[in-house]
């Protein structure tokens, strides 16, 4: 029997929900009503049957990408492993780091091959393509508790910036953490490269050895992680608001790098209720207190 | 949860074939997806919506969803479905306004249930644990694992109640007190057994539903009453079979031939002397210092309740019954010529007398009450203006549930409610790391009410757009609430 992916409006019914097996998409389209059904169908189109496409390669997608070697064909596949060599000389990394981004730039091509859009979005779990018309801007919320009232700060991004990609990686997220980062969200001209730098600087975030950290093997917890029997954070105890600094100066400085050599366009890391910055700052910090801000369009945790 | 066949086992861990990324799944663990896991080697489910089915007839049937074709854009008329939070979840970025609004029609009345799960960091679990036995002293602290998880608050009636949880063990205290405290509730919230000690006291396994667990022994039944009561319920049955009988208790032990009941009957003194404070003819407190032992104090050997009988009224074999207030114990007594009692084979009416004290009591069981209150973020999910969500509930416009199950709302500020756990769906609790317990609430009213107090009308949908990914779970009959 085929496996057809999940196809649903939101309840809004302006937002297109794709969803097949771990790929959860948030999809939003804006422009003319015809522009908008065209990208909804090419969106749909291309969806059906990525997982599967991406399947065919995954022992190769949750090996070590090689620096400059690449043994992958589908196109969702190089992309990933594009966007993850350039920390493959220096870092272990796998593909995979950089699937959610790259599965949703897909998607977000596939819709401009056949729509003209003012602006839209694919929504990968966090993991966020943009598409910009000129003068168009998004403004996009983070936030660390969702329980809670108000964004922590608004990134804005406008059409004639560079970044189209956004992306969070951490330890409360779905995939496995090297780090210690509560979220460290990156802005960069690609979702698959904000995804693999996200990973990176997140994992960077960290006091190794400190006994208030607890880590696991990542394949005790899932027997086929591509992170193998690397030691993948599962608690934070408590730490000392100079150790917090220490390990969130690790992360930015490891950010400051990839800035400079143009991996990304500007990063946010958070760590136990403090924040740091790296590239230039786009952000406003809401005061919690105030109350409710002007909510953003995109979300984000 | 949904279960599905196909599935290839590998040790512990299961191999889910739900899509072609094909995880192995260990026990307890779930797959890349969050949406399969593995509970118990069986391959599960876990993300679908629940939707609580009520039907008329007890043990009736299951009915389909809406079943085969797609919506045909009419409201759905299934006054028996019932839309839960469990699994609502609080994703982004859909987390705000709250993830379902529902709609749906009953008797004509466009409804629309709120479904959200609540983050409740301010919440806690009464305990009500029916025994006599002596667990602890008022305010001693309870522990789990060693940490303070709550305390003693008193004894009610026949059961002892605890407190646990609240603000103070979960955020108040160290980060193990509270990671220990929340771990707790969930279990006691999800019906599971917990093991407690309680400082000065006694050891309890509390599972709600079950009998308690108290130093290993599991209690059996409540106490038919104090022990004056005992003496009050079954002095006629006593009359002309035995002269004398003390209901040992805890609280208040009773004596046939000086209580009340004993008088009207006209059952002449026995000269007993009992130790303790008399309170009323008839009725001692403190006989002996509260325990394990018979109806709830620590003695072993009813006796030892006892003083000297008196040489001037009691004579040579007067008979004696001491039971306790569950019938547990008894023992049958006769004077002898130093007026001392000695044990004797129990008639067999007097058998079938503490049998029928112990036919009285009810079973006794653990009951865990989930208490928590809803709080301003989680009321703005469900509308722009919070404080009107709370004056609707106030004025009973809205009808709040907790996965399905009624809950009892505080008078008083807030939304504060309490609810019975085992009224609820499986595993209707989870947490979060702050460390905080997530918890279903609904909120049902009118579709116009709704409107009214600001609700996010946008966002509300029709029961049947519920159809996939939703599990239909039958529920038992709510009293007090049409089907």
């Amino acid at each position: 029997m085929t496996r057809l992916p999940q196809i649903a409006w939101l309840a809004d019914g302006r937002r297109l929900h794709l969803q097949d097996g771990p790929i959860d998409l948030i999809v939003e389209a804006e422009g003319s009503e015809i522009d908008i059904g065209a990208a909804y169908q090419a969106a749909a189109r291309r969806f059906t049957g990525l997982l599967d496409e991406l399947c065919t390669e995954l022992t190769e997608l949750r090996a070590a990408a090689h620096a400059q070697q690449c043994a992958l064909k589908g196109v969702v596949a190089r992309r990933m492993h594009r966007a993850v060599a350039p920390f493959a000389a220096d870092h272990f990394i796998t593909p995979m780091a950089a699937v959610a981004g790259s599965v949703a730039e897909e998607i977000l091509g596939a819709m401009l091959g056949a729509a003209r859009l003012q602006r839209a979005y694919v929504n990968n779990g966090g993991d966020i393509a943009l598409h910009l018309a000129d003068g168009q801007r998004f403004s996009v919320g983070l936030m660390d508790r969702p329980d809670q009232h108000g964004v922590l700060r608004t990134l804005n991004i406008s059409a004639d910036e560079t970044a189209r990609g956004i992306a969070t990686s951490g330890r409360h997220g779905r995939s496995f953490s090297l780090g210690i980062a509560d979220a460290v969200t990156v802005l960069a001209r690609t979702a698959s490269q904000a995804d693999a730098a996200a990973t990176i600087i997140a994992n960077a975030v960290d006091l190794p050895g400190h006994s208030a950290i607890v880590r696991c093997p990542a394949n005790m917890l899932q027997p086929d992680s591509d992170l193998g029997a690397r030691l993948v954070t599962r608690d934070v105890g408590e730490l000392s608001d100079h150790e917090i600094e220490d390990a969130l100066e690790a992360g930015a400085s490891c950010a400051r790098q990839l800035l400079l050599s143009g991996l990304i366009e500007s990063a946010t890391l958070r760590l136990m209720g403090r924040t740091a910055m790296a590239g230039a700052s786009r952000t406003e910090a809401h005061n919690a207190d105030k109350g409710r801000q002007r909510v953003p369009e995109l979300m984000h945790a | 949860m949904v279960t599905e066949p196909t599935t290839a086992t590998a040790g512990d861990k299961i191999r889910c074939d739900a899509c072609p990324v094909m995880c192995y799944i260990k026990p307890g663990a779930a797959g890349a997806c969050d949406r399969y896991a593995n509970h118990d080697g069986e391959l599960v489910r876990v993300d679908p919506h629940i939707v609580l089915e009520r039907t008329v007839s007890h043990g009736g049937r299951l009915v389909p969803f809406q079943a085969g074709g797609d919506w045909d854009g009419t409201l759905v008329r299934e006054p028996s479905m019932f839309v839960t939070a469990i699994g609502a979840g609080t994703t982004y970025p859909d987390y705000k306004p709250a993830p379902f609004i529902v709609s749906s029609e009953i008797d004509g009345v466009d409804m629309v249930t709120v479904v959200t799960e609540g983050i409740f960091s301010y919440c806690g679990v009464k305990v009500k644990i029916d025994t006599d036995r002596y667990l602890g002293p008022e305010t001693a602290t309870v522990r789990v694992q060693g940490e303070a998880v709550g305390h003693v608050t008193t004894s009610e009636y026949g059961s002892q109640m605890l407190s646990l949880g609240g603000v103070h063990h979960l955020t108040g205290g160290s980060k193990k007190e509270g990671r220990i405290t929340c771990d707790a509730l969930m279990d006691l919230s999800n019906c599971k057994p917990v093991e407690m000690t309680i400082d000065g006291g006694a050891t309890v396994v509390v599972q709600a539903g079950y009998p308690p667990i108290v130093n290993g022994v599991a209690e059996e039944r409540m106490r038919v009453g104090c022990g004056s009561a005992t003496i009050g319920m079954f002095a006629k049955q006593w009359q002309g079979k035995v002269d004398e009988v003390v209901v040992v208790d805890d609280h208040i032990t009773g004596v046939l031939s000086e209580h009340q009941a004993g008088k009207l009957l006209d059952i002449p003194d026995t000269g007993i002397k009992m130790k303790g404070r008399r309170s009323t003819p008839g009725r001692y407190f403190q006989v002996a210092e509260p325990g394990t032992g018979w109806g709830g104090t620590k003695i072993s050997d009813p006796l030892t309740v006892l003083g000297p009988f008196d040489p001037k009224t009691a004579r040579p074999g007067t008979t004696m019954l001491m039971v306790s207030t569950t019938g547990e114990h008894a023992a049958y007594y006769e004077l002898d010529e130093a007026l001392k009692p000695v044990e004797k084979e129990m008639p067999l009416d007097l058998k079938l007398s503490v049998e029928r004290i112990q036919e009285n009591c009810e079973p006794a069981l653990c009951t865990v009450l989930f208490m928590g209150g809803a709080g301003g973020s989680l009321r703005a999910g469900v509308t722009d203006n919070p404080v009107r969500l709370t004056r609707s509930v106030k004025d009973s416009l809205t009808r709040v549930t907790s996965g399905g199950a009624p809950v009892y709302v505080w008078p008083g500020g807030g939304i504060t409610f309490m609810v019975d756990v085992t009224q609820m769906p499986a595993g209707a609790f989870g947490y979060v790391p702050t460390p905080a317990l997530v918890a279903p609430i609904e909120f049902t009213l009118r579709l116009s009410d709704y409107a009214a107090l600001g609700g996010h009308m946008d966002y509300v949908r029709p029961l049947a757009s519920l159809k996939d990914n939703t599990e239909i779970r039958q529920m038992p009959l709510m009293p007090g609430r049409r089907a």
